[in-house]
């Protein structure tokens, strides 16, 4: 499997990680060995096999519909980088 | 007194009979912190040592202090996942963990390196510092809870928690000579846990023996509300089940684990284990896992692809430090995100989260993440199978003892691989156990590891309680 530069930007791009020259280089060639090592899952024939995300058998799980406490609202915006009344302060989305 | 030294239940009596105090507790380990940490460097940052009573009553840690994983949120102190992202982030709310551990009279006495965001093996991604082996200070602790693991080998916490997405409790426990277990998928609440891969992690107890493991367990397992994938299952009394003898279990032994040019020291220990536990009554039968040698490129796909769901939160938005980008080539909101995870993740973190992206992308999510979930289910099948003959399966928990810090880390595959045994494990949801068997000539730690069914907790106790009181590993100190 090989991995371009192109691949690592646009990948980065998704993940929303600036990344400099040096470390998509970097990232580039080690990328491409571990994919190279977990491309040995391709040897397997597992076409009849169910896939797995999660070890226990739940379905939905429900609580019941009652209010309870939850965290304060200014407890929780007196962590954030910037923050105005009950809202989160971003850069202006909408030119 | 050097009450550092000795194990939770051993103060308990203590402090029952009234002959020690929980602030003497406290005040021994400053000294014997201020003796060691700047060899060890357990910490994410210094610990408090004020004794402050949280317990209700019949509280069964009342008055031990326990050290916790620094992405384990405790509240009013910083929980930062030793990351630049998190700089500054003081916790609202504490942990389910830890409101058991404070309920049960633990004193919460500071947080513990790791590396960043739990991805690692050695303790050396922290943004901190890396933290040494208390055997060998040239040498790595292992982890990702290698923190957790060194304070308690050091003697600076009587007991510490961790965290287990893929041995990183486990292999750091080996590798420091303590007993780390990551209970079953289910067995402990999350919430609290800075998620790192959800349907792996799993929090447990580090402690100096075994008894204290189970104390510990016994404390923070349970059913609870605020995590929908905790099981609603009674907690076992585990210090009065473990003492059951071992006559006629049944032990198994997987052939893809021992196998040629595995360390000759961890083979031999393995042995004379195996020898011991077979004195104690247990019955051996060698079986195959056949899908071992997938175990770690399926974990490398779910895990980073999980890892950079959840780390998609850390966008300078809700928490942590915030960075503005410099250029304006793309919107003031995408730019404030790259630049705030660029300069807020190390390389490791960066690594995982772009391969995690690409094989959950367009075009190769069929090729990796789903063919990887579905090897998942044939890893678990291969446990199932096993579990239907027999009441354990032994291995070794690392493939080497400690390594030399600064080896591995401009190779992440060859990291990955010392995760070979515990990987396993976590994909099949399944509880293992990590015992101390043996010190290598050089002098550093070798453990064991004893892996059981679905909530068959009780039965890695009853082997690793049994094997313990027949050897003293578990008493070997390091020189500090």
């Amino acid at each position: 499997m090989s991995i371009s530069r192109d691949d690592v930007t646009y990948i980065a791009h998704l993940a929303r990680l600036g990344l400099s020259e040096e470390e998509i280089s970097h990232f580039q060639g080690q990328l491409e060995s571990i994919l190279e090592y977990v491309d040995k899952l391709k040897t397997l024939d597992v076409s009849r096999v169910e896939p797995m995300t999660h070890v226990l058998d739940l379905k939905n799980v429900y609580r019941k519909d009652s209010v309870v406490p939850s965290l304060d609202p200014q407890s929780v915006l007196k962590i954030a980088p910037a923050a105005q009344g009950q809202f989160y302060k971003v850069p202006k989305v909408i030119e | 007194m050097n009450l550092h030294t000795l194990t939770a239940l051993e103060l308990r009596s203590r402090l029952d009979c009234g002959s020690v105090k929980p602030q003497d507790i406290l005040t021994d380990l400053r000294s014997r912190y201020e003796a060691v940490e700047k060899k060890v460097m357990a910490f994410a940052r210094p610990p408090s040592f004020e004794y402050r009573d949280t317990a209700v009553a019949g509280g069964a840690l009342k008055g031990i202090p326990v050290v916790i994983k620094d992405n384990i949120c405790s509240q009013g102190d910083r929980t930062e996942c030793c990351s630049r992202i998190l700089e500054g982030f003081v916790a609202p709310y504490d942990a389910t963990v830890v409101d058991k551990l404070k309920k049960s009279g633990a004193s919460i006495m500071g947080k513990a390196n790791m590396d960043e965001f739990a991805f690692g093996s050695s303790c050396e991604t922290s943004c901190f510092h890396p933290t040494k082996n208390p055997w060998d200070l040239d040498c790595v602790p292992g982890g990702s809870s290698g923190g957790s693991c060194a304070c308690v080998a050091a003697d600076e916490a009587i007991a510490a928690l961790g965290s287990d997405t893929g041995g990183s409790i486990r292999q750091p426990a080996s590798l420091c000579g303590v007993v780390g277990m990551k209970p079953t998928y289910g067995r402990v609440s999350r919430y609290g846990l800075v998620a790192f891969a959800s349907s792996l992690d799993q929090i447990g107890p580090i402690t100096k023996d075994v008894r204290d493991n189970a104390l510990v367990l016994g404390v923070i397992a349970g059913h609870d509300d605020h995590d929908a994938t905790s099981v609603d299952t009674s907690v076992p009394d585990y210090l009065s089940q473990m003492q059951k003898d071992i006559r006629g279990m049944r032990v198994a032994i997987p052939k893809e684990y021992f196998v040629e040019g595995m360390d000759p020291e961890v083979r031999h220990a393995m042995m004379e284990a195996k020898a011991k536990l077979e004195s104690l009554g247990a019955r051996f039968g060698e079986v195959s896992l056949p899908h071992t040698g997938y175990a770690v490129a399926v974990y490398y796909i779910i895990a980073t692809a999980e890892a950079s769901s959840n780390l998609a939160r850390f966008d300078g938005v809700q928490y942590g430090a915030r960075q503005m980008a410099a250029s304006k080539d793309e919107s003031a909101l995408i730019g404030m995100y790259k630049e705030t995870r660029d300069k807020g993740f190390g390389a490791e973190a960066k690594r995982r989260l772009i391969l995690g992206t690409y094989v959950l992308s367009s075009g190769y999510y069929d090729a990796y993440y789903l063919r990887a979930s579905r090897v998942r289910r044939l890893i678990k099948e291969d446990f199932d199978k096993v579990f239907r003959e027999y009441d354990v399966v032994l291995t070794p928990t690392s493939p080497t003892p400690a390594f030399k810090i600064g080896e591995k880390m401009d190779d992440p595959l060859s990291m990955y691989l010392s995760d070979i045994y515990t990987i396993s494990v976590n994909l099949a949801g399944v509880p293992a156990i990590s015992v101390p068997c043996g010190l290598t000539r050089s002098g550093l730690p070798i453990g064991m590891q004893v892996i059981g069914r679905p909530f068959g907790e009780t039965d890695l106790y009853r082997v690793a309680f049994h094997y313990e009181q027949s050897t003293s590993w578990h008493k070997q100190k390091p020189k500090l």
